[in-house]
């Protein structure tokens, strides 16, 4: 197949999770959609890599998924922090700074 | 396997990169529209899984064998359990409400992604994207000596400073989780002193133990044929609550879920003495519990 398949499928694929961030209030979900269009990102990158033949776009794909990683651990010990003083993950009811 | 990945140049291989492509580009998009449309979070995360799944052996069949194992590894295996292990924590069940907030902010969250994927692919359509280079340029080694010699030397800086960043997560996340313990802790004295001045000093009766079954889910029935609620766990109460879909209130007690659960149950094989001891279950539930 050739690269812009890939990179259109990456396209699809980070739309999908770019409209799962805007309409799913679950923060749990909000986060995986984000996930999703890291992945798509990530997918573009390694099209790319292959149509330039080189590895570089294959090791920009490595730090994505490094910073990713770091990002979920973060994100969901605050998730746990809501949580706990909010009992609820709905992002709608996080809105105490707003009054 | 990277070799055997890289000689993938004849025709058959190709033929059956493309079916593999088309079957699995299928599936991811089809797990992402069910990902973003799916109510319970435990689905999502499987979907999820899917989707990463998928995408690993994309990048198998690109020549980045290295970049699959660790998606495999880092991304299925310890992401989204970590996914998984927060949805346990916070509750399985805890279901979002399907009450627009904002008036007309999904119609609008749909049409901002289509016209997304339209802008992007109109891009894509301009930009030139040339066909695969066939040689990847590895320096005449494998897949993984190439990244390596790359992170070590074109990358070095960025790989340190992605191990700060993995310290400073790992730091914060630990911050974020502690609790600060506000009052002393109760020792053993104090912890018994509590328990008789509760009324209660005896375990909690255990659940379904002289009811008609020995299920978790059914109270149990105390000699004088009332159910006793607190026999369930309250984790129980409320899951069989919030799976018949109806949002009852949490404060509801189980007994109006005994009848028809006995029944279903049972069957029609209900010994005699069912009978007996199903009526004081029925006639508490509809008359509230009796004192």
């Amino acid at each position: 197949m050739s690269p812009s398949a890939y990179v259109t499928l990456s396209v699809i694929l980070f739309a999908i999770g770019g409209v799962g961030v805007l309409v799913r209030r679950n923060a749990i979900i909000v986060f995986m959609c984000i996930e999703l269009m890291l992945n798509a990102a990530n997918l573009a990158f390694v099209a790319f890599a292959r149509m330039h033949g080189n590895l570089d776009g294959q090791v920009i794909a490595f730090f994505v998924m490094v910073v990713a990683a770091a990002e979920v651990v973060v994100g969901l010990a605050i998730l746990m922090a809501i949580f706990r003083t909010r009992r609820s993950t709905s992002v709608d009811d996080a809105s105490l700074l707003k009054n | 396997m990277s070799q055997v990945l890289a000689s993938a140049g004849s025709t058959a291989a190709a033929t059956t990169q493309s079916i593999v492509f088309w079957l699995l580009a299928v599936v991811s998009v089809g797990s992402a529209c069910g990902m973003v449309l799916a109510r319970r979070a435990v689905h999502c995360a499987i979907f999820l899984a899917m989707i990463m799944l998928s995408l690993a052996v994309f990048y198998a069949m690109q020549g980045a064998p290295f970049l699959a194992f660790v998606q495999v590894i880092v991304y299925t295996g310890a992401v989204l359990m970590l996914f998984l292990f927060v949805m346990m924590l916070i509750g399985v069940n805890s279901r979002e409400s399907l009450v627009e907030t904002i008036r007309g902010q999904r119609l609008a969250a749909g049409v901002a992604g289509i016209a997304l994927v339209v802008l992007l692919i109109l891009g894509l359509g301009h930009a030139a994207i040339g066909p695969a280079t066939q040689s990847v340029a590895n320096g005449g080694t494998n897949n993984l000596s190439g990244i390596a010699t790359l992170i070590f030397t074109t990358y070095v800086f960025p790989f340190e400073v992605t191990s700060a960043l993995l310290i400073t997560a790992a730091m914060g996340a630990m911050v974020l989780a502690h609790r600060e313990l506000t009052s002393p802790k109760l020792t053993q004295r104090e912890l018994s002193k509590r328990r008789v001045a509760s009324g209660r000093p005896t375990p909690l009766p255990s659940p379904g133990v002289f009811a008609l079954h020995n299920a978790v889910d059914m109270p149990a029935l105390l000699p004088d044929g009332s159910p006793s609620e607190i026999s369930v766990s309250s984790m129980l109460a409320r899951r069989e609550i919030g799976g018949d879909g109806a949002p009852a209130l949490p404060a509801a007690p189980p007994g109006p879920e005994l009848a028809p659960h006995s029944e279903q149950t049972e069957g029609g094989s209900a010994a005699p003495g069912d009978g007996d001891a199903g009526q004081p279950v029925e006639a508490s539930s509809k008359g509230g519990a009796p004192s």
